[in-house]
């Protein structure tokens, strides 16, 4: 009969109207910004970098390799490098960022950054809430603003910090292995010479012939793993 | 209907009559061209005697900045380019780095990709029924409900990707990240709500008959027209033509899912809507038993690097079942980190080029439902 | 405990008699009858703008819990944090569109685009001294004409839509000036003929008469609405269709169709002028709602005799407000019909069955001695019923359901 879709159809949307008053599905607005719907944890707005000490600069993990600024897709960050050096988190001594800026009316968020970085010290923040009224400059975030606490990184995406945590931590162990190994390889040398002079005083002078058992110069402390 | 236009054009507009004509331009601003796009329409009352898109208002450069920035960079680029549906796009374009550098790619990446794409033809779908309506003057009814249906994927996408739109979530040899803990059953009961949402749908819309009225014998094509225009997707399959690309290429693992496809007869726009109703169920045949025999395993081809991607010089075309048709990309590689030549073939803009066929004889208000039901996305059509 | 209720029912009559009293003191004989027209006129001047703009609140409202989400609910009184879940909403827009910059193009015809708004106002706010509104309280009661005035005012309404669309000078506004005409035009005569339904049965052109011939009480409890015969049930929803087109309600809003022409015949206005159009076209809205209220729902009458304590003017608002939420219903729910698909269901389908339906009143008129009343409802329903299904059917072999077939 004519006019039973369209009853069906009024039907339908009575439903939902009565529905809007008791049936939480049936009203779905969030009143921004009395409520707020909660972040997904993986969730990604804006980067950030992540510093380990109280301090943020001395403690930000970023060594300005660059890497992440030349992948970055609309070529939004840009770094300097500082002229001097100072110790990471193993003890190495690496270069770190003098400047390092992203404008985010130019970021698209598209993670990339975080994906090539090798140290763990670029992350994506949360944040979004960023606007400003500052035309000309109010957009490019320095790294002051940028550094972020790990404490503030464990806190909004657990599972990412505890893996990035993991990697440092299994970096650091590895690299005191490695120390362990090479001070013993020395030490193990180094008793061996030892041993080879007292054999040596024992038998007698004897001539040294020109290919000596010298023991070579010792290299230079385990070059840094990267 | 079986010529092509430009040899009927004379016949229709007539010798002599141009000064009665009404020549009206609709858009770029406009409540329902979908985006910032332009019909000049020429009426003789309210019959159209000519219609001409006119489209470009949302070029980006998209081809050209792929061919200065690497194929990693790129990735994010084709997320906007049908910003509905971002995880196909992003498909398409690693499958066909994938053919250009040999990678193979895990079985659990496949079922991601599998499980993504098919939501993401789901929420297009969905929208583009919330839109027709909308343009049909349904004032936002069944588009607030799409959109309310819509924002639960989101959900998922979200906690999966990172982003709700802008995913960049295909990697070449896999996906970027593996799934969440409780993603796969947050899945399965999104998936198992749909249907009784789609039969919901389904009541207030498919037997109104002021819809059947304004939808029915609008915007025909036929089916040798559509093949000879290169149309694909759900409108190839309204006219009545058996081609989709997940059963011809048998792409990723559809194979292992068996599913049927909706072949409409008139070609109309009534055709088109009932086609992609039809196509979202379907998809949930698929979604379901995939969401169960996803595998353990890695996300990634582990031979796969993220920087210094140097394919060997050669080319390739890679595609999918878009929601819209078929999404293509065409990469030649000569060796260096950037492709050579990047070009993506738009599913909308060559759906978009038989609108005129389409809408001749008709009335303007025909043209905008017309427009509707060919679903084109301006990022897509202009890149 | 009555004489209150009758106190109530009766304050508007009572008030102008005292009024009226007084300054018959104080004012000069020729000025009398001219505050007593002033006097009616200030209660519809009052309560149908404020019912507009509450109106347009609950609309926005309403529309918005049937799209699943809250409309507005921010704007309380202005200048405080008082909420009043967006009840001031009008205040706002009425603000709005009193400041904002009154844009003429400049090729328009200066003239017919300012008198436009007012030539649809002025008529439109003189059908509301026809209808009664209550118990004695009908601004203008016209006892040959009342019902020949309302429609004579109707039609003038569409006079002004051709004039801003043509004032305007733009493609878009002509267009939608020509399919409003058009529109009207077509749905006057299934309008005119529902009521005529009602006229023939009541014998008088007066409206207060029509309302007059549905106050016999049946069954001890029940008053005669017209709505209570078969006639009258499909006459009604006739008369209800025909309105909504006349008002350019959806399904029949493709003058203003927004998302085709822009706002149709009245895109080139801006701030006061189109809220005046606004505010016009609500005006017919209600009108149309109170004629169809006092032809078939009995005016002022209650339904029930033991509900006749409550004031008569609140019947005739309570079930305007009811009709309103009708028509909002719809509203939320319809897409929109085609220019040629309106005409084709004004003439092909609402013009027959008003036909018939005249055709069925009679009949029922002339056998209220002879045949039962069971005899007379059946057979009133299958006159009735049976056509409709034809016409029906006659729309339903262009589209229909359709099967798809699926490939492997």
């Amino acid at each position: 009969m004519l006019g039973t879709g369209i009853l069906k159809g009024m039907v339908e949307t009575a439903k939902n109207f009565a529905g809007s008053y008791h049936d939480p599905e049936r009203l779905t607005t969030v009143e921004y910004p009395e409520q707020r719907i909660a972040p997904k944890e993986n969730a990604r707005q804006f980067p950030m970098l992540i510093h380990d000490t109280e301090d943020p600069m001395k403690g930000l993990r970023c060594v300005a390799c660059q890497i992440c600024e030349k992948e970055c897709p609309p070529q939004c960050i840009y770094i300097v490098k500082s002229k001097d050096k100072r110790a990471d988190y193993k003890g190495q001594m690496q270069f770190y960022p003098a400047t390092f800026d992203i404008d985010i009316s130019v970021c698209m968020s598209c993670q990339i950054c975080v994906e090539v970085c090798p140290f763990e010290s670029i992350k994506m923040d949360t944040e979004f809430e960023l606007s400003n009224t500052d035309r000309f400059g109010g957009l490019l975030i320095h790294k002051e603003q940028l550094a972020k606490s790990n404490e503030h990184y464990r806190k909004i995406h657990p599972a990412d910090a505890a893996a990035s945590d993991a990697v440092l931590a299994a970096e650091v162990a590895k690299a005191q292995a490695k120390a362990k190994a090479d001070a013993e390889a020395k030490a193990a040398k180094a008793a061996a010479e030892a041993k080879a002079k007292a054999d040596a005083a024992v038998a007698g002078p004897v001539p040294a012939p020109a290919t000596s058992t010298a023991p070579q110069p010792t290299s230079p402390p385990a070059a840094p793993a990267a | 209907m079986g010529k092509p236009t430009f040899q009927r054009k004379a016949e229709v507009i007539g010798v002599g009559r141009e000064g009665e004509l009404l020549e009206v331009a609709m858009g770029p601003q406009h409540p329902s061209t979908h985006g910032v796009f332009r019909m000049d329409v020429v009426l003789d009352g309210e019959t159209i005697v000519k219609l001409k898109p006119v489209f470009g208002y949302l070029h980006r450069n998209h081809e050209k900045i792929a061919e200065n920035t690497s194929y990693l960079a790129s990735m994010p680029y084709t997320d906007r380019l049908d910003y509905f549906c971002s995880l196909t796009n992003n498909w398409a374009y690693a499958l066909s780095v994938e053919k250009l550098a040999g990678l193979q790619v895990p079985e659990r990446a496949e079922y991601i990709r599998l499980i993504t794409a098919e939501l993401t033809r789901l929420l297009n779908h969905t929208c583009l029924a919330g839109f027709l309506l909308q343009d049909m003057g349904a004032l936002g009814t069944p588009l607030m409900y799409a959109f309310r249906e819509r924002e639960k994927i989101l959900d998922l996408i979200e906690s999966l990707t990172g982003a709700r739109m802008m995913c960049n979530y295909m990697r070449f040899g896999g996906c970027r990240c593996d799934l969440p803990p409780g993603w796969v059953d947050a899945a399965k009961k999104v998936v198992a709500e749909y249907s009784k949402f789609l039969d919901e749908f389904e009541t207030l819309l498919s037997g109104n008959e002021i819809l059947m009225a304004r939808t029915q014998g609008v915007g025909k094509l036929s089916a040798e027209l559509a093949v000879s225009a290169g149309v694909t997707g759900p409108m190839l399959r309204a006219s009545g033509v058996d081609y989709d690309l997940r059963k011809v290429d048998a792409y990723g693992i559809y194979a292992r899912y068996p599913f049927r496809i909706p072949l409409g007869t008139h070609g109309d726009v009534y055709d088109r809507y009932m086609v992609r109703m039809l196509e979202m169920r379907e998809s949930l045949k698929i979604l379901e038993p995939a969401l169960k025999d996803i595998p353990e395993g890695p996300v990634v081809d582990p031979k796969a690097k993220l920087r210094g991607f140097r394919p060997k010089p050669g080319e390739a075309y890679g595609r999918i079942e878009g929601p819209k048709g078929e999404l293509g990309f065409y990469l030649i590689s000569d060796g260096s980190p950037n492709p050579y030549r990047y070009r993506v073939r738009p599913p909308s803009l060559i759906n978009l080029t038989v609108l005129e066929d389409m809408c001749l004889g008709q009335t303007v208000a025909d043209a905008i439902v017309s427009l509707g039901s060919v679903d084109i996305v301006l990022g897509e059509v202009d890149r | 405990m009555a004489e209150v209720f009758q106190a109530i029912d009766q304050f508007p009559v009572t008030l102008k008699t005292w009024l009226l009293g007084h300054a018959a003191g104080v004012m000069p004989e020729w000025a009398l009858p001219l505050l007593s027209a002033a006097l009616s006129i200030t209660p519809i001047l009052a309560v149908f703008p404020l019912l507009f703009a509450l109106t347009t609140v609950i609309e926005r409202k309403g529309l918005g819990r049937i799209q699943n989400r809250r409309g507005p609910n921010r704007v309380g009184i202005p200048l405080t944090n008082i909420r009043l879940a967006g009840f001031g909403q009008f205040i706002a827009d009425g603000i709005k569109s009193l400041t904002k910059e009154d844009i003429v193009p400049r090729s328009a015809d200066k003239v017919v685009h300012f008198l436009a708004p007012i030539a649809l106002l002025i008529p439109v706010l003189l059908t509301y001294s026809v209808l009664p509104f209550g118990r004695n309280m009908v601004p203008l009661d016209l006892p040959q004409t009342g019902l020949l005035f309302f429609f004579a005012l109707g039609a003038s309404t569409e006079l002004s839509v051709f004039m801003a669309g043509w004032s305007s000078r733009n493609k878009y506004s002509l267009l939608g000036a020509m399919r409003a005409i058009a529109q009207m035009v077509s749905y006057e005569i299934p309008l005119i003929l529902s009521a005529l339904t009602v006229v023939m049965i009541a014998g008088t052109l007066s409206l207060s008469g029509i309302v007059e011939s549905q106050a016999e009480v049946r069954f001890g409890f029940l008053h005669s609405w017209h709505l209570f015969t078969p006639w009258g049930l499909v006459g009604f929803f006739l008369f209800l269709t025909a309105a909504a087109a006349e008002a350019n309600r959806t399904p029949f809003d493709l003058p203003e169709a927004e998302s085709e022409i822009i706002a149709g015949y009245f895109t080139e206005y801006s701030g006061f002028k189109f809220a005046i159009f606004f505010l016009a076209e609500y005006l017919g809205l209600f009108a149309m709602c109170g004629l169809g209220i006092t032809l078939f729902l009995g005016g002022w009458l209650p339904p029930f005799k033991f509900l006749g304590f409550i004031p008569s003017w609140c019947w005739f608002l309570g079930k305007l407000v009811a009709l309103i939420l009708l028509f909002i219903w719809l509203r939320g729910t319809l897409p929109r019909l085609r220019t040629d698909q309106l005409m084709g269901f004004a003439w092909k389908f609402l013009l027959p069955m008003t036909l018939i339906n005249l055709f069925v009143a009679g009949l029922w008129h002339l056998s209220v001695t002879s045949v039962p009343m069971t005899v007379r409802w059946i057979g009133g329903f299958a006159l009735l019923a049976i056509p409709y299904w034809l016409l029906g059917r006659g729309f339903e072999a262009q589209v229909g359901k359709r099967e798809y077939r699926f490939a492997n």
